[in-house]
Order: structure tokens, then sequence, then C-alpha cells
């Protein structure tokens, strides 16, 4: 099976589907048809530098070039993250959670993929090691930014309750533990749905796209369940990094409730 | 014996406090609302940050672990939090006793906490703090829901425990009589802790 090349016409039609939406939008006075001409503007732009960026990483193989485009994507998804937190952390802490749990949790889990399961030569072949990554630090900086903003949330709700049990002589660890173990919960949700609906409700993207490149539909079932169990390593990992990392900083060294190192939302 | 020793205690914006209080020995404190009588209470149990020295027998506080010092601290807020739905599950041996002296039996712990009144919480609050038994005792209002019979029982309570353990306890109130029965009474002036004067 040959892959069918797109066309620019080909997807000025799908684009001519988001005017239309962007024109019901105006017709219903939703207000959101100028957030969604950028957002679809922004991810054609995006999507289209990648695929430039990718064939030059691609073409060169350099380990220096591969190692900062890894670096971007990390501190993109971190930012991402503290942009999504109601309640930041104050400081270098704000962006800090995410590299700290994203970088341990993602990088690892790519890593174990490519030298122990894949077995790619050299390890790090950008055609396999850039899209393994970005889908890693994609899914879990939703994991980590839905940890996080519970974890803020509830500890800044819950503030008479944590000191109530602190006043008490519990340790911080267990003046927090149902509020940690919230966190803990909703960050893992969205992949618990994912591997649930998985080949019943929706076929993954990543094997819509294997078998739309032409590859023999068990192989891109077997690609797509690797990637899920790896996927939900790394959200997992990165959540109870970042719950650990993070609601040891909303307490100090005399193990004393700090909500002060957490900023005020800004609506 | 326990005795607390406050030097040059500050917190925030307010001025610096210094206060000894003997071992049996209850002082209260009075003043505007505002005046900083409760975030006094929160540096001494070290829940805020705080400059200068409180002393427990001598030890000073960052010489003993926050959580033990928050035992032997004991501070009841002027609304104390429940982080479970029943009484029980925030009792760990509850004493029949004290829980009569206050009127209540332990089928008490069976309820939840939701269905109480401000004025059973505040109580049941003083109960699950004297459970830990505190060597020092710091009260802010502990009295202030509660109607004439019930604060009697509270600070009969108080006051039989206070000898028994030999507990120092700081109460913040505006009630003249619980201001006569004490030591001392310390009041906030213009962000002054002054000794007050019996005229």
């Amino acid at each position: 099976m040959e892959l069918i090349l797109l066309t620019p016409w080909d997807l000025s039609i799908a684009a001519l589907l988001v005017l239309l939406l962007a024109g019901l939008s105006f017709h219903l006075r939703l207000g959101i048809e100028k957030r969604l001409a950028v957002a679809a503007a922004r991810s054609a732009l995006q999507l289209g530098l990648l695929g430039l960026v990718l064939k030059v990483i691609f073409a060169q193989s350099n380990p220096i070039t591969i190692g900062l485009l890894t670096l971007f994507m990390l501190l993109v998804a971190s930012y991402e993250v503290m942009n999504r937190q109601q309640r930041r952390y104050h400081g270098f802490w704000g962006m800090g959670v995410g590299v700290l749990s994203m970088f341990l949790s993602s990088f690892s889990v790519t890593l174990l993929a490519l030298l122990v399961i894949l077995q790619v030569d050299p390890w790090y072949a950008p055609q396999y090691l850039i899209p393994l990554l970005g889908m890693m630090l994609g899914n879990t900086m939703t994991g980590v930014a839905l940890s996080l903003d519970s974890l803020n949330q509830n500890a800044w709700q819950q503030r008479a309750s944590i000191e109530a049990r602190l006043m008490l002589g519990h340790d911080w660890q267990t003046a927090i533990t149902e509020i940690r173990r919230n966190a803990l919960r909703t960050g893992l949700i969205p992949i618990l749905n994912a591997m649930a609906a998985a080949g019943v409700v929706s076929i993954p993207g990543m094997m819509t796209g294997q078998i739309l490149a032409g590859s023999p539909p068990l192989e891109a079932a077997k690609y797509q369940i690797l990637i899920l169990f790896l996927v939900s390593a790394s959200i997992g990992l990165g959540s109870v990094t970042a719950i650990w990392v993070g609601s040891k900083h909303l307490f100090d060294e005399r193990q004393r409730l700090r909500l002060d190192r957490l900023t005020r939302p800004k609506h | 014996m326990s005795q607390l020793s406050i030097h040059n205690l500050q917190v925030q914006r307010l001025l610096p406090v210094n206060l000894e209080v003997l071992a049996s020995q209850c002082i209260t404190l009075s003043g505007p609302s505002g005046c900083g009588k409760t975030r006094l209470l929160r540096a001494i149990a070290d829940l805020d940050p705080h400059q200068g020295e409180v002393r427990l027998n001598r030890i000073a506080q960052r010489d003993i672990p926050a959580p033990q010092w928050r035992r032997r601290v004991g501070y009841l807020p002027a609304e104390a939090a429940w982080w479970r739905e029943r009484v029980g599950d925030h009792f760990l041996n509850p004493d029949p006793k004290r829980f009569e002296t206050l009127g209540f039996t332990l089928e008490w712990l069976e309820r939840e906490v939701s269905r109480l009144s401000t004025g059973e919480r505040q109580r049941l609050a003083l109960l699950r703090l004297l459970g830990n038994e505190p060597e020092v005792l710091l009260l802010d209002e502990p009295t202030a829901n509660l109607d004439q019979a019930s604060a009697r029982r509270v600070e009969q309570l108080i006051d039989d425990y206070r000898q028994m353990r030999q507990a120092a306890v700081i109460w913040v109130t505006h009630d003249e009589q619980q201001h006569k029965n004490s030591a001392h009474h310390y009041c906030f002036k213009d962000g002054k802790l002054e000794l007050h004067a019996w005229s």
C-alpha cells in the first residue's frame, strides 16, 4: 500500500470546515471564533515548522541538535504545566516542578523503550526518539498538570483541616495524605479512560496514523499497546514525582503549611 | 513541670513580645480583634514563620521536632477544623471522665461532625487537644460560642487539667471573670503587650 500524499488543496478543504465552524460560532454568538482561528493557525504553523525541523534533524542525525530539541520540548511542556495551574508556585518552583518530574519520567521511559524494547541503533536515532518522547511528554504534561492543580487547589481549600492536623502533632505527610492521593487519582484518570476506550470507542491517533501510512493493522496495534503502556508508566512516574516534590514544597523545614508559596489565581 | 518563656517573639508587623508562663500558671490575654492575639498563639505553636525565641523548659523550639513541639504545646484555635466525617475518627484514647465533665458521653464518638453545633464542636476540639496531654495550652477564646453553663464546665476542665498536669496556660478571652481568675492579665495596647493592673 502506497502513502497517499496530501496536496495543499486537500488541507484547504479541511481548513474550510474549521472556517465553517468559526462562522457558526459568529452566527450563534458563541464568541470562540477568534480563539478557534488562532488555535487552528497556531497548530498549522507549529506542525509545519516541526515537519521542517524534523526533516533537517533526521537528515543530520546530530546528537547535539537532537538533545537541544528534546530540551526545548521539555521546557515548552513545563511551561504548559505551569500555565494550566490556577495556583502556581512562586519563582523557580513554578517551572521547576514540571521540568524535574517530566524529565525523570518521560526521558527515562523513552530511554528504556529505545535501548531495551526497540533496540534502535544508534539509540538517539531521531526518527524514533523524537516522536516517542513527544508522545510521553504530551501525555505526561496533562497528568502532571492535573495532579498539581488538584494538589494545590485542595491544599488551599482544605487549609483549615491540614493545619488542624499539624496543630495536633501530625507530621506534614500525614496531614496532606488524602489530598495527595486524590491528586494522583485525578492525574491518572485521562490515561485510564484512554486505555479503557482504546480500540472499542476510539482508534488511538498513533495507530490511525500508522494504518493510514500503510502498516498492517496488527503491527500498528502492537505499537499502540506498547505506547499506551509506556505512556501510563510515564504519567504515573511524572505525577508521583510532581506530587511529592510539590507537596513537600507546601511545607517548610518546621512543617508549617506555607500557602504563601502559591500565587493567587488570575481570575 | 512546664515553663514557657518567650523572648522577643516577632510575627509579621507586630512588636516583639516577651512573656513568661510558669508551670501551673494561667495567664489571660485580651485586646481588640486584629491586634495579633491569634498570630501570637500561632507563632508559639510554630504554625507561622516568626523571629525571636520560644523555650519550653529551657529547650528552644527549633531543637524540638515540629510535630513533637505541637503535641507538647497544644494550640486550640477559635474554630477548630475536622478532617474526617465521624467524631471518633479524630480521637485515639478518648477519656470518658473528661467527656463527662463537658457533658458528653463516649456515644458522641459515633456522631457525624457536620451535624454538631458550633459550641459542641468547640468543646469536642478541646477534648481532642487534651488527648495529646500537652504541657502548655494555648487557648483562643475557648468559651466564645458557649452558654454560661457550658462555659463554666470548660473552665472547670481546663483548671483541673492545669493543676493535675502542672501545665502552663495562655488563655485569650474577653470574659472579665476569667481575667480575674488568672494569675496575670495581659492586654494588647497599641500593638504592645502590657500587664493589666487591677484598680
